[in-house]
């Protein structure tokens, strides 16, 4: 079988999997449809956790961010994954025993006050939005490269296939493929990292391999890795801070996604769906568990590629380049402009007037021929006449291979099977659908439930509320799928800032509403209201409007930490001059802390089904 | 689990001994908390990020330390931090059910439903 009919296969088999659970898990009630029910098993929760979280970027690029990063790349590892120790300590159980269905809910109740419900509203929707037409981008990218067919053709696809199963079952049909989900990507990550570094180093398990020696070398790998980019020019791999990314360039961008991660509202939903306070602990555990074991083996993948593909490159002549060169060179990730002695050669930093190895980016395949055709005349008349294209690639900043090609091409580097390759196809879909599907719910609940039953109309049958809530499902499927079929220009910088207004924005009112009983209504908004102004404005004039980096020189992802800050200082320097909430959130927040359910307030609970 | 919102009677919440053993259950909840974030805080943006120079200077098998802590021993870390939480918790939890148990027990003896 080739592998696109293995990918035919597996992309057919597992999204066959995905509707027969959707139909096994259609609901009735919006119980069933915003929080499953509530009956989740812990550790099914922790795989859906797992499987929401992880996106097409973690699944696809995250391994090639490092592999390019080096040290630094471990500020997303550490971002995404400290980020639930917050989560899971801070928030989930207290969330998960005060009830209902959305973030906006606590956050409108607790400070009871519409208006920091519909600022919530409003930053759950903003944050979902980015995010989920990356994930959409996402599915159309994995046809088009793996069976291809047009992005467009393939966003149609994944949006049929999402429409299904979460208007059918709501958050239970979606919490049931996350699992299935989550099986996919994992198997497909995980094999041929095993692979690769039992090719390289000998060693089964890649966190090991990675800290070993190279089979027939005695210099560990990373040495080795840092040797290499010292002499390619690029800068050392295992170094900490060594460029644009300074100390407090990584302390912040890091505390940002950690904070950002414990306020990302399609996370904190799925607290919601569990029996018990002690279920949503074990929720956590689970949850990280699962990530853990894709995050702590990206690292090893990135410089198992890294060292690979610059051994298989550098240097080589053409007949010697190694087969997956050939075909990634035919979707643009890769490309060689030779300067004519015949050898390939690949540098960066301060030899890259040298580098040869370039992708194509967003340039069309006739720009990138016509690219081709000039380079050839530059070469053939010796600099007479033509353009020289690796100034011209250089200059538009796409010097080096895609980062993409890092996990795309990690099979065929360990000398894999071609349905191993096409079983990639199907992790990658599943990475994106399960993130994308988390995503929509919280568009549905924030519209249907929040804005439409909790303000417009709470009178509302428990009926007419279903029907709300799919009907807006779908239509958000609908918009998430033209924002991956016409991207937005803004989307693929504003996805990694969704997570400094999340951490500038719900981190705090939501720590602050559960462990405090003094801060009070106004407090609470002024401060919200301050640290996403504050985020949004800096993010905003520093990636459009060219300011400086005035704020101790931190980048717009960083920025988050100080807005979080902002917002805390804001909160609790005016809470002082403001009345105490009343009685009733007195008793409600007794009531949260209280996991027996004999806090003083136990009409809370009776509040669940209002 | 079945729930345990019916089975302790509300007019618990009334008596001291209960009140004071709630907040003693909150208290041991932060304190537990506020131990495990330190750990969380010196693992991963201590010697993931600020010490992560320093600490490259020393060596774990083929890792340099520093960047072994940004890459790997902070994720293993954070999820043993959960780990100890939820057992932690769940014992906590159940010593505080005993508890409350018992004094409602105690409550209904002082003072008989009438027959």
């Amino acid at each position: 079988m080739s592998i696109k009919a293995w990918t035919f296969f597996f992309v057919g088999l597992s999204f066959s999997l995905y509707l027969f659970i959707a139909w096994r898990s259609r609901v009735r009630d919006t119980l069933g449809f915003y929080v499953a029910g509530r009956d989740v098993p812990a550790f099914a929760n922790g795989m859906a956790t797992a499987a929401d979280w992880m996106s097409a970027a973690s699944f696809i690029s995250m391994a090639g961010i490092i592999s390019f990063m080096g040290y630094a790349g471990g500020v997303y590892l550490m971002g995404w994954t400290g980020g639930y120790v917050l989560l899971a300590l801070l928030l989930a159980p207290y969330l998960r025993k005060f009830g209902h269905f959305t973030v906006p809910d606590f956050v409108g109740d607790r400070y009871e006050s519409n208006v920091a419900r519909l600022v919530a509203v409003l930053c759950a929707i903003f944050v979902s939005f980015t995010y989920v037409a990356g994930q959409m981008r996402g599915v159309g990218i994995v046809f088009s490269r793996f069976l291809e067919v047009d992005i467009t053709v393939g966003v149609m696809i994944g949006m049929a296939i999402v429409f299904v199963y979460a208007t059918l079952g709501g958050m239970k049909g979606i919490t049931w493929t996350q699992v299935a989900q989550y099986w996919v990507l994992i198997t497909a990550f995980l094999i041929p990292a095993i692979a690769i570094s039992i090719k390289l180093t000998g060693h089964a398990l890649p966190q090991v391999g990675m800290g070993s020696s190279l089979l027939g070398e005695s210099l560990p790998l990373l040495d080795k890795l840092d040797q290499i980019h010292a002499d390619l020019g690029f800068a050392s791999y295992t170094q900490a801070f060594v460029g644009r990314w300074d100390k407090i360039n990584v302390f912040c961008t890091a505390l940002a996604l950690m904070l950002g991660t414990a306020g990302l509202p399609h996370v904190i939903v799925r607290f919601y769906t569990v029996k018990t306070v002690d279920a949503a602990r074990w929720s956590g555990f689970w949850a990280l568990f699962f990530i853990a074991l894709l995050y702590l083996t990206a690292p090893a993948t990135a410089a198992f590629a890294r060292y690979y593909m610059i051994d298989s490159l550098h240097e080589k002549r053409a007949d010697e380049l190694p087969s997956w060169f050939e075909n990634w060179s035919q979707t643009g990730l890769v490309m060689w402009l030779d300067d004519g002695d015949g050898r390939l050669q690949y540098h960066g930093g301060d030899q890259s007037e040298r580098n040869e190895l370039f992708h194509s980016g967003k340039l069309s395949s006739a720009e990138v021929a016509e690219l081709r055709a000039q380079h050839a005349t530059w070469l053939s008349t010796d600099g007479q006449g033509g353009v020289d294209g690796r100034k011209q690639l250089r200059e538009l900043g796409l010097s080096g291979p895609d980062r993409d090609i890092i996990v795309l091409a990690t099979p065929e580097m360990a000398g894999l099977a071609s349905w191993i390759i096409a079983l990639m196809a199907a992790g990658g879909l599943a990475a994106a659908l399960s993130t994308a599907s988390g995503l929509l719910l919280v568009i549905s609940s924030s519209v249907a439930h929040d804005v439409y039953y909790r303000v417009l109309r709470p009178d509302a049958t428990e009926a007419q509320r279903l029907r709300v809530g799919r009907t807006v499902i779908g239509l958000a499927v609908v918009v998430a799928g033209l924002f991956g079929i016409f991207p937005p220009a803004y989307v693929s910088q504003v996805v990694a800032f969704a997570f400094g207004l999340a951490a500038a924005s719900f981190f705090p009112v939501l720590t602050l509403g559960i462990f405090s009983k003094r801060v009070s209504k106004f407090p609470a908004v002024a401060g919200m209201i301050t640290g996403i102004g504050f985020t949004g404005t800096y993010i905003l004039g520093s990636v459009y409007g060219g300011m400086s980096n005035w704020c101790f020189g931190i980048g717009p992802q960083g920025i988050g930490t100080v807005g979080m800050l902002l917002n805390f200082a804001v909160t609790l320097g005016l809470t002082p001059f403001f009345p105490a909430p009343s009685a009733k959130i007195q008793r409600m927040v007794d009531a949260i802390r209280e996991p027996e359910g004999v806090g003083p307030a136990v009409d809370i609970e009776a509040a669940i089904d209002h | 689990m079945p729930s345990r919102i019916e089975s302790l009677d509300e007019s618990l919440t009334r008596d001291p001994r209960a009140r004071a053993c709630i907040a003693r259950y909150w208290r041991r909840n932060v304190a537990l908390m506020a131990r495990l974030l330190v750990v969380w805080a010196v693992a991963g943006l201590g010697c993931g990020v600020l010490f992560a120079d320093a600490l490259n200077a020393f060596r774990l098998g083929g890792f340099p330390l520093g960047f072994w802590f940004a890459q790997q021993g902070s994720i293993v870390i954070f999820v043993v931090l959960i780990l100890v939480y939820a057992v932690k918790m769940g014992k906590l939890d159940r010593e505080h059910h005993a508890e409350l148990e018992a004094l409602a027990k105690d409550l209904r003896g002082e003072a008989p439903e009438p027959q």
